[in-house]
């Protein structure tokens, strides 16, 4: 079986924003949302390298790819941050406990 | 061959840290899913950022998940999803066509051989700009720790 390496990564790319769109959707747990997120920037990591394999400008890639990582990691800082903030004050990790609006 | 059993193991991680229960496993399973990640980034020859993924990916966010989940506990919720499971999945179906649609093109086009990878110089000059949004990202994931750090130690003090 001889498949090229975008198609690889093209699946790759695919694969890890479903699986992460899905979590997003589905999961109600505040710090596995944050898993979710972090799985998603993967797949737009792998993106932004085959596009610049593809256009032959790897550096640029290299640097957006590196903005990325650092912008994902503060986006973990943060998120895990106020995850844990919501669970002192209101002792569950629950989104849906979250509201205060009746239904 | 390689490639095609480093994507198995990317998209099996991945999986198992979104169905797994218990988050601590949950946080093992995405680190080897950043691990894999930064293997098939090497290969795609992007070493500098598979470096960086691996450390970062891999190690420090790893690290602050363990540590926040032995602050916050390890809560298992029920599995009721927020929308109902056929509308997740409609989503889903559309967003993989919209992306599939937009990667197709780029799929058939011959790969050329690998550049020469100048990515100290396009980052200090062309992406100048970059490196301070770098910088001032990091000074607010400092801040986000002092965040996720003070009440810890109120509580520890009132006690």
């Amino acid at each position: 079986m001889n498949i090229s390496i975008p198609v690889v990564a093209s699946l790759i790319i695919l694969g890890l924003l479903g699986i992460g769109l899905y979590a997003l959707l589905a999961v109600r747990n505040l710090i596995k949302i944050i898993i979710a997120l972090q799985i998603m920037v993967k797949g737009v990591l792998v993106a932004f390298i085959l596009a610049g394999r593809l256009q032959g400008d790897m550096a640029t890639a290299q640097s957006m790819a590196l903005v990325v990582i650092v912008a994902d990691t503060i986006v973990a800082v943060v998120g895990l941050a106020l995850a844990v903030q919501i669970r002192r004050h209101t002792g569950k990790l629950d989104t849906t406990a979250l509201t205060t609006l009746r239904r | 061959m390689w490639h095609i059993l480093i994507m198995a193991g990317i998209l099996l991680c991945a999986i198992m840290a979104i169905r797994t229960k218990r988050l601590l496993v949950s946080a093992i399973w995405l680190a080897g899913c950043s691990a894999l990640v930064a293997l098939f980034l090497f290969l795609l020859g992007a070493p500098e950022i598979a470096v960086v993924e691996l450390s970062v990916g891999a190690g420090l966010v790893t690290v602050l998940f363990v540590f926040a989940i032995n602050i916050a506990g390890d809560e298992v919720l029920p599995s009721h999803p927020v929308i109902s499971r056929p509308l997740a999945w409609a989503v889903i179906a559309v967003s993989a066509l919209l992306v599939g649609w937009l990667l197709v093109p780029g799929v058939n086009v011959a790969v050329p051989g690998l550049p020469e990878s100048q990515l100290s110089s396009t980052l200090w000059q062309a992406r100048s700009l970059d490196m301070f949004l770098i910088g001032i990202l990091i000074f607010a994931g400092a801040l986000a720790m002092l965040g996720l750090l003070a009440d810890g130690k109120k509580e520890s003090v009132e006690s």
